[in-house]
C-alpha cells in the first residue's frame, strides 16, 4: 500500500469518525436530513459499483429498497434485528441473481428493460399478496430504533460500501469489469467469465440496497407498496449517481450531497411539481455535465498540466 | 365464456400491437429508446376525454386531431433532444444509454405535468358503451370500434412502409443506417420522421385506449414496459412481429386476468418476457445477428 | 499421434447464406497451418466458431480432447486457445499491462499481485513493447497495437494460437521482425493457424496451408503444392496481385 492510499485511509477514518458524532450536534430536522443523504449516498454508491464499470443502466434500484423495507415491516416485531437484516440480503441475492442470470448474458438494453419494470412488478405482486392472504395494503412498522441508530447503522452500511467499492477496484473482479466495460467479446477471449462478473457485481450491489430499505423502513412507522416501491427512488437515485460521475468510486456521493439539499428544498417549495423539477434538473444533468462531477474535477485538475 | 375474454384479449392485444409498433419505429429505425413513450399515451388519452368531456367534440374526431399534434411533437422532441445525443455518442451503445437517461427523465417531466394538471385520480368516460352481440358473446361496441380502428392504422402503416418511396427508405434505415447514406437516403430525416410518426401512433393508440380503459397519469410507465416487452418478443423493427407479439400479450393477460387473478397480469407479462428472454433473444420473428 | 485441433463437419449459416459448409481439418501439435482464401470465404468466421465468438450450427470441434463447439468463449480460452482479432481491439482504457494482466489473471496461469505484473511486463518486452507498459492503447501506433494483442494473447500461455491476419499492413522490416516472432513462437511448441494474405508469410513460416472458398474446403497440402493448385488460382483469380 503506497502512502498517499494509507493518508487517504487515515483521512477517510477521521471523516467517519466525525460523522459518527452528527446525530450528537443536530437537532431532529437536522438528523433526518443526514439519514437521508447517508442513505442516498449508500444507494447511490452501490448504484455505481455495478452500472459504473459495466455500463448497465439499472432503472430497479427501489425494487430492491421496497424488498428491504417489506421485509422489516413483515419480520421486526418477531425476529431479532441483525436475522431481518439477513433475511433481507437472502431474498435480495436470490431475486438480483434470477434478474442477471436471464438478462446479463444478453445485451444491455434487455437488462435495462427487464429493471425497468422490476420494480412495478415486485409491487403488484407485493399488493397482490397483501390484498388476498393477509387482507390487509398497509402495515405499520413498529420497532424500537431511534433515529440516531438509523443513522449510525446507515453509516456503517456506507463504510461497508466504500470499503467493498475500494476491495474490488483492486481485485480481479475489478480487472474483469474494466475489460468487460472496454469490449465484451475480448474479454470473453481473455479468459472472462464475463457473465458470472456482471451478476456477482449486480447481486452485490443490490445487496446494499436491500440492506439501505430494511433499515429506513422504521423511519417511516407505515408502509403500503405505493410508498416502499416509489419510482422516486430509483430516479433519485440515478439522477445523483450521475451527477457525481460514476467512474470513480467517490463520484456519487459528490452528486448526493448537492442533489440532496435541493429536493429537500423543492420538495416543501413546489410539493406539486416536484417530479417536473426533478426531471428538468436530470435532463440539465445529462445534456450538460454528461462525467458527473467527478469528471469535471479530474478535467479541472488535468489542464493545468 | 371463453369466447368472449378471447374477444376481448384481440381488442387488448391490437392495441399492443399498435403502440408496439411505435416504439418499433422509434427503437429499430431511429435507435432511439425511448422510455418516456408511454406518457404520449396517457397524455393523448387526457387530451380526447378533454375534448369529450370538456368540449364535447367526438373521440374519433380527437383520433384526428390528436396524433397530428403528438407528430410534430415528437418531431420536434427528436430534433431539440434527441438529435445532440446522436451527434455526440461515439459508438451505438453510448446513444443508447444517453437516450435511455434523457427520455428518463422527460417520462419525469410528462408525468409531472400531467399530474399537476390532472392529479393520480383515475378516468374515464362513456362513449359507445353499449354491448353488441357477436356469435353469442357480448362485447363493448365502443371496445369493437376501438380494434377496427386500431387494425386500419396498423394496415395503414403497413401499406405505408412498404409500398412508397419514404417507407422504402424508412425500412432501409433500420436495417443498415451507414449502407442507407451510401443510397442517398437521408438518415437524419428519415430517423426524425420515424420517430415523429411512433409518437403519432402512440397518440392514435392513446385515444382509442381512452375510449374503453380507465386510466390516470401514473399508468404511461405500464403501456411503455409492454410496448417493449412485445417489440422485445416481435424482433426490433419487426412490424408483422410485433403484431403477432401484442396479441399473444393481450390474450395472456386476459386469460390469466380472468381465469387467474387480475393482480397477476403483469407477472404473466413477465413470465412471458422471461421466457423469450430465455428461449429466443432475438424474438420471435428477429433473425440472429451475425 | 493425435491431433490438437480435430474440425469435422463444421458448418454455421447466415440468413441466406452458408458461410461456412461442412468444413473438416485438424491441425497437429508444433504445426504451423495457413488458412487462406479470398476475401468473403469465410476465414474469420472459422475462427469465430473456433474460438467461442459464434455458435457453429453443426459439427463438433475438438481441442486436446475436449468437445468445445458452442462452448463460451471464456472456458475456450482457459482451455489454451488464444486469438488475435482482424482489426485490432485492444482494451482501450486499459494500460498496456493491464491488457495482458486480463489473460494472466484469467487464463491457464491463473496469475496474480506482484508475480503476475513481472509476467507481464516479459510478454511486453517480447513483442517489443518493454518501453510502453503504462501506456494506454490510444497511445499506441497500429503496429505496436498489434503487439500488445499478441501479448495479450499470449499471457493466456496457449497451446494453440489463431491469428486473424496479424501480418497485414505490416512495413518490410517489421514483417521480416513479425515473422521472426511467429517462428520463435512455434519454436517455443506453441501450434499456430494463422489466417493470411501475405503470400511471403505463408510460403516462409507455413508447414501446411488450407485453402477455403465459398465456405468450403477447397485445397489443402504444402504451401508450394496449394499455391499451384488450379482450382486455387482460379478461386484467387483477380486477387493475384496480392500474392
Amino acid at each position: 500500500m503506497s502512502g498517499r492510499e494509507m493518508l487517504g485511509i487515515a483521512l477517510a477514518a477521521v471523516a467517519v469518525a466525525v460523522l459518527a458524532c452528527v446525530p450528537l450536534m443536530l437537532g431532529d430536522y437536522g438528523l433526518s436530513l443526514a439519514i437521508n443523504i447517508v442513505s442516498y449516498t449508500v444507494l447511490a454508491t452501490a448504484w455505481s459499483l455495478f452500472s459504473g464499470p459495466t455500463r448497465y443502466v439499472s432503472l430497479a434500484t427501489v425494487a430492491f429498497f421496497g424488498i428491504g423495507a417489506y421485509t422489516t415491516a413483515v419480520f421486526v416485531e418477531s425476529l431479532a434485528w441483525p436475522l431481518v437484516l439477513l433475511i433481507a440480503t437472502a431474498v435480495s441475492i436470490v431475486v438480483a441473481a434470477i434478474v442477471g442470470l436471464s438478462t446479463l448474458r444478453l445485451s444491455g438494453v434487455y437488462f435495462v428493460i427487464f429493471s425497468f419494470g422490476l420494480a412495478e412488478l415486485v409491487r403488484q405482486l407485493v399488493t397482490w399478496f397483501e390484498v388476498n392472504k393477509t387482507r390487509t395494503l398497509g402495515r405499520y412498522v413498529f420497532a424500537d430504533i431511534t433515529a440516531a441508530q438509523i443513522y449510525w447503522q446507515l453509516l456503517a452500511l456506507a463504510v461497508l460500501v466504500f470499503a467493498i467499492g475500494f476491495w474490488i477496484g483492486r481485485s480481479r473482479l475489478g480487472l474483469a469489469l474494466r475489460a468487460i466495460g472496454d469490449d465484451e467479446t475480448v474479454a470473453r477471449h481473455s479468459g472472462i467469465d464475463a457473465t458470472r462478473a456482471k451478476v456477482a457485481l449486480f447481486v452485490l450491489s443490490t445487496v446494499f440496497m436491500t440492506l439501505t430499505g430494511a433499515i429506513m423502513a422504521p423511519r417511516w412507522t407505515y408502509i403500503d407498496p405505493a410508498i416502499a416501491f416509489n419510482p422516486v427512488i430509483s430516479f433519485t437515485v440515478l439522477i445523483m449517481a450521475l451527477l457525481g460521475g460514476v467512474h470513480r468510486l467517490y463520484g456519487p456521493v459528490l452528486g448526493v450531497v448537492p442533489l440532496a439539499l435541493l429536493f429537500e428544498y423543492l420538495l416543501a417549495r413546489f410539493p406539486n411539481h416536484f417530479s417536473i423539477m426533478v426531471g428538468l434538473v436530470f435532463i440539465v444533468i445529462v445534456y450538460l455535465i454528461p462525467r458527473g462531477i467527478a469528471g469535471l474535477v479530474e478535467g479541472a485538475v488535468r489542464k493545468p498540466a | 365464456m371463453l369466447f368472449e375474454v378471447t374477444l376481448s384479449g384481440v381488442t387488448l392485444g391490437g392495441m399492443y400491437a399498435l403502440v408496439a409498433m411505435g416504439l418499433t419505429l422509434q427503437y429499430g429505425v431511429a435507435r432511439i429508446m425511448n422510455l418516456s413513450y408511454g406518457e404520449l399515451l396517457i397524455a393523448a388519452a387526457f387530451a380526447a376525454l378533454w375534448f369529450y368531456s370538456g368540449l364535447a367534440i367526438n373521440p374519433l374526431i380527437g383520433l384526428v386531431v390528436v396524433p397530428p399534434i403528438a407528430f410534430a411533437l415528437s418531431y420536434a422532441i427528436y430534433r431539440i433532444l434527441v438529435q445532440p445525443l446522436v451527434s455526440r455518442a461515439k459508438t451505438r451503445d453510448a446513444l443508447e444509454v444517453d437516450s435511455i437517461l434523457a427520455t428518463f427523465g422527460l417520462l419525469f417531466v410528462i408525468q409531472g405535468v400531467m399530474l399537476a394538471l390532472f392529479g393520480g385520480a383515475y378516468f374515464s368516460y362513456s362513449f359507445l358503451a353499449v354491448p353488441l352481440k357477436i356469435a353469442g358473446a357480448t362485447v363493448a361496441a365502443n371496445r369493437l370500434l376501438a380494434l377496427l380502428l386500431a387494425v386500419a392504422i396498423g394496415l395503414g402503416l403497413y401499406l405505408g412502409l412498404t409500398r412508397t418511396r419514404i417507407g422504402t427508405a424508412v425500412r432501409a434505415v433500420a436495417v443498415d443506417p451507414v449502407a442507407a447514406q451510401l443510397v442517398a437516403i437521408d438518415v437524419r430525416t428519415a430517423s426524425a420522421l420515424a420517430f415523429a410518426l411512433g409518437g403519432a401512433l402512440v397518440a392514435a393508440a392513446g385515444v382509442l385506449v381512452s375510449m374503453f380503459l380507465t386510466f390516470n397519469a401514473n399508468l404511461g410507465v405500464v403501456f411503455t414496459l409492454k410496448a417493449l416487452v412485445v417489440v422485445i418478443m416481435g424482433g426490433v423493427g419487426n412490424l408483422l412481429g410485433a403484431l403477432i407479439a401484442g396479441l399473444i400479450l393481450g390474450l395472456v393477460e386476459n386469460y390469466v386476468a380472468v381465469f387467474v387473478d387480475p393482480g397477476l397480469t403483469l407477472a404473466a407479462t413477465y413470465a412471458i418476457f422471461l421466457l423469450v428472454l430465455l428461449v429466443r433473444p432475438q424474438g420471435i420473428l428477429g433473425r440472429s445477428s451475425r | 499421434m493425435s491431433a490438437l485441433l480435430e474440425v469435422t463437419n463444421l458448418s454455421r449459416r447466415f440468413g441466406g447464406l452458408l458461410a461456412v459448409d461442412a468444413l473438416g481439418f485438424s491441425v497437429a501439435a508444433g504445426e504451423i497451418v495457413g488458412l487462406l482464401g479470398p476475401n468473403g470465404s469465410g476465414k474469420t468466421t472459422v475462427l469465430n466458431l473456433l474460438s467461442g465468438v459464434l455458435r457453429p450450427d453443426s459439427g463438433t470441434v475438438a481441442f486436446r480432447g475436449h468437445a468445445i463447439a458452442g462452448k463460451p468463449a471464456h472456458r475456450i480460452a482457459r482451455l489454451g486457445m488464444a486469438r488475435t482479432f482482424q482489426l485490432v481491439r485492444p482494451l482501450a482504457s486499459l494500460s498496456c499491462r493491464d491488457n495482458v494482466l486480463t489473460g494472466l489473471a484469467f487464463g491457464r496461469r491463473n496469475a496474480w499481485g506482484t508475480a503476475a505484473r513481472t509476467d507481464a511486463d516479459a510478454l511486453l518486452d517480447r513483442v517489443g513493447l518493454g518501453r510502453a507498459r503504462e501506456a494506454l492503447p490510444g497511445e499506441l501506433t497500429y503496429i505496436d497495437q498489434k503487439r500488445l494483442e499478441l501479448a495479450r494473447a499470449l499471457a493466456l500461455d496457449p497451446e494453440l494460437l489463431l491469428l486473424d491476419e496479424w501480418l497485414a499492413g505490416l512495413n518490410p522490416t517489421e514483417l521480416e521482425e513479425g515473422i521472426g516472432l511467429i517462428r520463435g513462437l512455434s519454436g517455443q511448441g506453441i501450434t499456430i493457424l494463422l489466417v493470411e494474405h501475405v503470400m511471403d508469410a505463408i510460403r516462409s513460416l507455413c508447414h501446411r496451408c488450407l485453402v477455403m472458398n465459398t465456405g468450403r474446403l477447397i485445397a489443402s497440402g504444402l504451401p508450394t503444392e496449394v499455391l499451384a493448385d488450379a482450382e486455387v488460382i482460379r478461386a484467387y483469380l483477380g486477387d493475384e496481385t496480392d500474392a
